[in-house]
């Protein structure tokens, strides 16, 4: 036994990719029918996902083991085979995913999972895309990852059909695949000139190249950030994302939360990597981060005030969260950059729950959303249809519209950053740090350019408190008395489980405050990444 | 050799991106796979382009006259997920015709 859990823990940092793939595929062999079997393989995976976060989590968080667990996949050692690194700011990525997750597939369970085929295979595989690109090491297995999350959430984009979602899907598709050449342009021109696509690999390279090649690598990194940007919803490369996101079933639109992260993730894991590597590319794109992150907050601002729908608002203000991101980002400083991984969880947090709240707020007694009819005759459609066609609502939980009012002002509160929640924190945070570093946080811009992030954040907040709030009193106090709100139980379990992790990181924001410091720290101390992924693996002569 | 790739890429590429900016899916839908064909034939060219060379080092052999394997194995890898790409976009892309009753790009069809 004990055998057993020490082989488990040498491959841990794969478990969170490898489990989804292997219980996606299996589903795919069970009938639609048997939804109970399915919903048990789901939640089962899910919650030994969770136990490998967990474990993963200790060991990059203790600080008498290694803080960087490198997996070199098939043990080929660092530039040549394929390794996952879990360092603390993949591990809180990981985390984060598969937390809302776990909160996305029990409120699917009540009703989404059942209204199309195949809902948890490609839900668990886009938790493996997730999970595989904030753990890999390696550019092109990045690429591979993307695709993955990507073709997964292709089809639960368009998951319960209808006009609206695959209209929205339709431009979702076409722009996400342009966005991937852009991807491969770039990846396959920093191999050209590096000769390497190993992010630590490439780090350490850097540095040895002649001014022209360097002109080449600056091109290719442009492009490939041209494609995280895309991915990350950065202005003006998102206008898809609102359409999709509020078009999306409310499960998965809360998870399509965390795939715009991914592009910042990848964007910080980068800029992480290549800033310090000297003069070369020290701070190169900073100004261009800066710039677009602040024009992405203001566009996402005006977005949720013009908006008059509340799936369109948390649209809109996934786009405030990224561009927030991304100019606090392009400061490079290690103590902006832990409040912003702070801020980056809570606002995560809230905003898949105000996806999980739209569909809540806008049901009504007895009314229950249904899928159009079918465009091609497949199996599911034609014999399984009418099986859904009645789904019972079951039991309800008494006293909906209160709950419901009292979770949306809460979310309200969380990502407007009033206090006494972590939203506030995280802001507060950041901008005392970057008014703080002045000036020699955005090195390449004007010397204002620190004011103009605190205007811009504190500016949208307020707007998305006017917004919020206009939408709660109409939603919630306009309303003619009567309406009855329904909401079961498995829905409104993630929905408090969501809210419980707010509250838990207000309540515990010194150590999670800690925890970021010391992933920002980690990111800053470039050298023992570096050293950690290209040594070559234990028990072998160099 | 390399200027007739090169071109041959700028072609492909030139017309993909025209056509992914049409309005009938099934311009877009061509257009992304020429844009796909003109990025495979990049990274191939990424790893210079070597006439009668194997892709495998043998010892004491002059690397130059040996082909970069490591882009083959990518363009291996992109072809087969753009081509799986392309097929399901043809899935959505029907599947917009069949709920719309257009083949316009936004669904409404009479612009353009």
């Amino acid at each position: 036994m004990t055998g057993l859990l020490e082989v488990l823990d040498r491959h841990v940092s794969i478990v969170p990719i490898l489990l989804p793939l292997i219980a996606s595929a299996a589903m795919l062999l069970l009938h639609e029918r048997r939804r109970r079997a399915k919903a048990i393989v789901s939640s089962l995976t899910l919650a030994a996902m969770l136990a490998a976060t967990l474990r993963l989590l200790a060991v990059v968080a203790d600080a008498s083991t290694p803080e960087i667990v490198v997996y070199r996949l098939a043990n080929w050692s660092a530039p040549y085979g394929i390794v996952l690194v879990a360092d603390r700011l993949s591990v809180l990525m990981v985390l984060v995913t598969v937390l809302l997750g776990a909160a996305g597939m029990t409120y699917a369970l009540a009703r989404w999972a059942a209204l199309g085929p195949r809902f948890h295979s490609l839900y668990l595989l886009l938790l493996m895309g997730l999970c595989g690109a904030f753990l890999t090491g390696d550019l092109f297995n990045l690429y591979v990852f993307f695709e993955v999350l990507l073709a997964a959430s292709y089809g639960l984009a368009l998951h319960g059909s209808g006009k609206r979602r695959v209209k929205a899907g339709l431009h979702y598709v076409a722009i996400n695949l342009a966005a991937s050449v852009v991807f491969l342009v770039g990846v396959s021109l920093v191999y050209a000139v590096t000769g390497t696509l190993n992010m630590a690999d490439l780090a350490d390279k850097v540095g040895q190249l002649g001014p022209d090649n360097l002109v080449l690598l600056k091109a290719g990194l442009s492009i490939l950030g041209v494609a995280f940007l895309v991915k990350s919803g950065a202005w003006p490369l998102s206008f898809w994302l609102p359409t999709t996101y509020s078009a999306a079933a409310a499960p998965v639109a809360a998870i399509f939360a965390v795939m715009t992260k991914v592009g910042v993730y990848v964007i910080l894991r980068l800029v992480a990597l290549l800033w310090p590597g000297g003069e070369a590319l020290a701070l190169f794109g900073s100004s261009w981060l800066l710039y677009l992150g602040l024009a992405t907050v203001l566009f996402g601002t005006f977005g949720v005030l013009a908006s008059a729908e509340l799936p369109r608002m948390a649209g809109y203000l996934t786009m405030i969260s990224s561009g927030t991101l991304l100019a606090v980002v392009a400061s490079g400083d290690p103590v902006v950059l832990s409040s912003a991984l702070y801020y980056l969880i809570g606002s995560t947090i809230g905003i898949a729950v105000i996806f999980l709240l739209c569909e809540l707020v806008n049901r009504r007694d007895g009314e229950v959303a249904q899928a159009v009819g079918p465009v091609f005759h497949d199996d599911f459609e034609t014999q399984l249809r009418n099986e859904f066609e009645g789904v019972e609502l079951g039991v309800t939980l008494p006293l909906a519209t209160t709950l419901l009012a009292a979770a949306f002002f809460f979310v309200a509160l969380q990502l407007v950053g009033l206090p006494p929640l972590s939203g506030f924190i995280a802001k507060f945070g950041m901008l005392a740090a970057v008014v703080e570093a002045g000036s020699g946080g955005y090195a390449h811009a004007p010397a204002s350019a620190a004011w103009w992030v605190v205007g811009v954040i504190v500016f949208s907040g307020f707007c998305v408190l006017v917004a919020l709030m206009r939408k709660g009193v109409s939603v919630f106090w306009a309303e003619s008395a009567g309406t009855t709100r329904v909401v079961r139980p498995l829905e409104a379990v993630p929905v408090a489980f969501l809210i419980a992790l707010l509250v838990a990181l207000t309540v515990l924001a010194q150590p999670t405050l800690r925890y970021t410091a010391a992933a920002s720290a980690g990111l800053e101390a470039r050298s023992s990444y570096l050293s950690s992924v290209l040594q070559p693996p234990a028990g072998e002569e160099p | 050799m390399e200027i007739v790739v090169a071109i041959g890429i700028g072609v492909l590429a030139t017309t993909g991106v025209y056509l992914i900016l049409r309005p009938r899916t099934f311009q877009v839908i061509i257009g992304l796979s020429l844009l796909t064909y003109a990025v495979n034939l990049f990274i191939l060219a990424m790893g210079r382009l070597v006439v009668d060379g194997a892709p495998l080092l043998t010892e004491g052999a002059d690397p130059s006259t040996f082909a970069d394997p490591v882009p083959q194995s990518l363009v291996l890898t992109s072809i087969v997920i753009s081509f799986s790409m392309t097929a399901l976009f043809l899935v959505v892309l029907l599947a917009a015709r069949g709920i719309t009753g257009t083949d316009h790009v936004d669904g409404d069809g009479m612009s353009a």
